[in-house]
């Protein structure tokens, strides 16, 4: 037997995680996934007024802000039967866009950037030749010898005042730490360029969604912020948009090309096997044939041969999380309580909050790797192009995909796609405008009972949202998240969750610092708030799921 | 004249333009509700201290969106407030360490700083089987708090969730949840929202730095400076209020007028905090501004008081 590791808390991610691995002769031999906190709003949001589940799922998670405000009106929508407006459609959209530009640069400079980045040996670096280096590979706004200079002194004035704050006893000088010193400088310049760039990204929501985090101007039936309709606000969505774009295009995907070679061995280390994607953007109100991100389902990496996803295959199981029941059963009937008292952590039995969700039997990935391999497979235009002439540029094989690396890469590319494909978008709600149709709102009316499901796709993944209103109110209220997908422990049939699976074989060169391990779990960007909550005991009935 | 000098020589050195800082300064001294001749004496709290005021960010049970809130400072920016203005010593969100290594800096923190750093609680605790519906390394967040916050200078309570509870202490509060000072015994400054304004919390902070003290409290422990005023009595729509101008229904014409959302269910009448005035992300906007009912996010217990949201108050 080997030795175990826990890595409790582990940081930069949002929620609280426990991952527990073994390791024999230097490689991960077995692995655990554990979700520390239960939160129950599922559970809260019963006998409540259906209009209000938006403003409450919204808040499972503040760094995925939005989307669960999104996948709940939808949800409700779908149960009440209305049809939003053109203008409803795109705003979301762009919402949403702007949500995955913002939380993915923030993921890779702020959650998962420091795990490839030796920010203190950034201190060994000679400026004239970072900004060389800088200019060869992106086209930043930013560089030159005197501003790598200046980044230099900052990081040496703080280093020197002995309080490291953020930055103490990390892992730096850790021996995986592969970048020359000039490409540390210049990505410890971007890890603060980016904190700005967020700042000003989050902006677009506030535009049209009053704030950034949690918005507010959603409605069942639309969208409220009708006297942001104008010509100025636009504009100021507009620039926001290119400026974050520009970013986008001109730092964070040459950072990635930049990095990407000096970690090649991670386009074999930390893959998983199976890939689901609900897909999301809808471009018309046909969907799922109008979503720029396209549904699909990939079994056992066979990417020539892309299925239709259907909920209907989905269930969700309990046998080694800390619930009472063991049979595992489709969300919509799902039968689940809290076990009482202090959960034991026990990796042999039960050893986490979170449940263990399945496709058709077989643990699944979510998230911008999967969504890149369905549209790949489907020959998207859009996402091949950029997935061939990245793997050119890295002279990589598409094998490469499957991997930690592949995983970052892949979130970098969607950025680049979805970012491009919300120009149009603003474009066309302009168009409308200019032809008098300002329609934002579709009036209805609340039936006695309904059902309903929202299927989006967000920054960390497939999302569902499932609803059932009885008297006006929320009989049952239910979702299957993204995280709850990723870092979900094993099943009634012993199978890893995808984390769990994707860390065995990862090299770790010192047990002490796992520094490792931490990559390949941030390259899931995990987020533990959203994936931790409990379904209620209901009926045995399968009921049936209109699919928006 | 010399020193006053060195002071912006010092302020450039961070990439910080004169302007660009006393704009933020001004805007500041004005949220804190301080008159102008304050400014300087803003501008210097911010200017570069010897020791930076350590600081320990817990998160218990929440969403990180205070967090996230904080990280869209612009005046100033997180950088500035991380790198040179706060010493940061634990925040899980942003900080490099995992593991033993985050726990070895927490303990280590505590003891270095006992007596002299601000406490910063993100998030409820669950106090359901002795808080064991949340843990961290093992612990629960009820025993760390009880470690960690007796010994902070201060505990700053960021966010409704640890200020009141939040929404998993909403009924029937499955896990027990209650706010820091409710779990403890303990008074904390509250800074609630859901998220707050970051201006809200950075004003706290800059209160104490500057005139060695925390602001004057409301009886549910907020600073009057930014939860003096109800939104209702700050609403630019308050006009339509008084002329009895209401929208009805979202999509009508009366929401195209920016008319009254009263009777749309908004608790502005009934909710303190200064959205109207500092607006959020930069002042881009606030949820009546989209056209959208107050929730009264700011509010003890206002998944239940404050709820349905869409229907008028009585």
């Amino acid at each position: 037997m080997g030795n175990r590791i826990i890595v409790d808390p582990i940081t930069r991610i949002e929620g609280h995680l426990r991952i527990e691995v073994e390791v024999e002769g230097g490689k991960v031999k077995d692995a655990w996934s554990s979700g520390q906190m239960f939160r129950g709003i599922e559970i809260i949001l019963k006998g409540r007024d259906p209009r209000d589940a938006p403003l409450f799922t919204q808040r499972s998670c503040g760094v995925c802000t939005y989307t669960h405000y999104l996948a709940s009106i939808r949800a409700v929508e779908n149960a009440v039967g209305v049809q939003i407006p053109d203008n409803a459609r795109i705003i979301r959209n762009l919402l949403h866009g702007a949500q995955f530009q913002h939380d993915h640069i923030v993921h890779f400079y702020g959650l998962s950037a420091l795990d490839w980045v030796d920010v203190v040996n950034a201190l060994k670096a000679d400026p004239a030749k970072t900004a060389a280096l800088a200019d060869n590979v992106s086209n930043g706004q930013k560089g030159g010898t005197v501003y790598f200079k200046e980044v230099q002194q900052r990081i040496k004035t703080f280093v020197d005042s002995g309080q490291l704050g953020p930055f103490a006893n990390a892992y730096w000088g850790h021996p995986a730490y592969k970048l020359p010193p000039e490409a540390n400088l210049m990505a410890a310049a971007h890890y603060i360029e980016a904190l700005r760039l967020q700042a000003k990204a989050a902006r677009m929501h506030a535009v049209f969604g009053a704030k950034n985090p949690h918005l507010q101007s959603l409605a069942v039936g639309g969208v409220t912020c009708v006297n942001d309709l104008t010509p100025d606000r636009i504009a100021e969505f507009l620039y926001l948009w290119k400026e974050t774009q520009d970013f986008v295009k001109n730092v964070y995907v040459p950072d990635i090309l930049a990095v990407a070679p000096f970690y090649k061995d991670w386009g074999a280390i930390g893959g998983t096997t199976n890939f689901l994607a609900w897909g999301d953007l809808p471009e018309t109100a046909k969907e799922p044939d109008s979503l720029f991100l396209p549904r699909g389902v990939i079994m056992n990496r066979d990417i020539k041969n892309v299925q239709m996803a259907v909920p209907d295959k989905v269930t969700e199981h309990v046998t080694r999380s800390w619930y009472q029941g063991g049979d595992a059963r489709h969300p919509y009937n799902g039968e689940t309580n809290p076990i009482e008292g202090d959960p034991k952590y026990d990796t042999a039995d039960k050893y986490s909050w979170l449940k263990a969700p399945r496709y058709d039997g077989q643990p699944c990935e979510v998230g911008p790797l999967a969504r890149v391999l369905v549209a790949y497979g489907y020959g998207k235009k859009e996402f091949a192009d950029l997935v061939n002439s990245t793997l050119q540029k890295l002279s990589l094989p598409a094998t490469a995909l499957f991997s930690t690396l592949g995983r970052t890469a892949a979130r970098a590319l969607e950025t680049v796609a979805i970012g491009d494909a919300m120009e149009p978008w603003i474009m066309e709600l302009v168009g409308n405008l200019k032809k008098g149709n300002g329609r934002t709102y579709t009036s209805w009316t609340m039936p006695k009972s309904g059902k309903g499901c929202g299927l989006n796709d967000v920054a960390r993944g497939s999302l569902g949202h499932w609803i059932e209103i009885e008297d006006g109110k929320i009989k049952n209220y239910q979702y299957v998240v993204p995280s709850t997908w990723n870092l979900g422990p094993r099943c009634k049939a012993g199978k890893l969750g995808p984390v769990e699976e994707s860390l065995i074989g990862t090299p770790v060169a010192d047990p002490k610092n796992p520094l490792e391990i931490i990559r390949t779990v941030h390259s899931f960007d995990p987020c533990i708030a959203c994936a931790v909550h409990v379904i209620d005991p209901h009926s045995n009935e399968v009921y049936k799921v209109r699919v928006l | 004249m010399k020193e006053e000098k060195e002071f912006y020589e010092r302020l450039e050195e961070k990439g910080i333009s004169r302007r660009d800082f006393m704009k933020f300064c001004g805007m500041l001294t004005a949220t804190m509700g301080l008159s102008s001749s304050f400014i300087p004496e803003v501008a210097e709290v911010f200017a570069a201290p010897k020791q930076r005021p350590p600081v320990i960010w817990l998160h218990f049970a929440e969403c990180t969106g205070c967090s996230e809130a904080v990280l869209r400072s612009m005046y100033p920016w997180i950088d500035e407030l991380v790198i040179n203005i706060l010493d940061i010593a634990y925040h899980e969100t942003i900080m490099a360490a995992s593991g033993t290594q985050a726990e070895d800096i927490l303990h280590a923190s505590v003891k270095k700083y006992e007596g002299q750093f601000i406490c910063v609680v993100e998030g409820a605790i669950a106090t359901k089987y002795n808080g064991a519906y949340g843990k961290i390394a093992g612990r629960t967040f009820l025993d760390i708090a009880k470690d960690v916050c007796p010994k902070a200078l201060a505990t700053i309570c960021i966010g409704s969730c640890s200020a009141y509870g939040g929404i998993q202490a909403a009924s029937p509060n499955p896990g027990g949840y209650k706010g820091v000072g409710d779990a403890l015994g303990i008074k904390t400054v509250n800074i609630p929202g859901c998220p707050p304004n970051p201006i809200s919390f950075v004003g706290t902070v800059v209160n104490y730095l500057l005139l060695g003290k925390l602001p004057a409290l409301d009886d549910v422990g907020r600073p009057l400076f930014a939860y003096g005023k109800s939104i209702h009595d700050q609403c630019p729509r308050r006009s339509h209020y008084e002329n009895g101008e209401f929208v009805t229904e979202f999509g009508s014409k009366e929401a195209e007028m920016g008319y009254c959302l009263y009777k749309m269910g908004c608790k502005g009448p009934d909710t303190y905090n200064n959205c109207p005035i500092a607006k959020f992300n930069d002042g881009t906007s606030w949820p009546v501004q989209a056209g959208h009912p107050c929730i009264g996010c700011s509010e003890p217990g206002f998944w239940d008081k404050m709820t349905p949201f869409f229907v008028e108050s009585k």
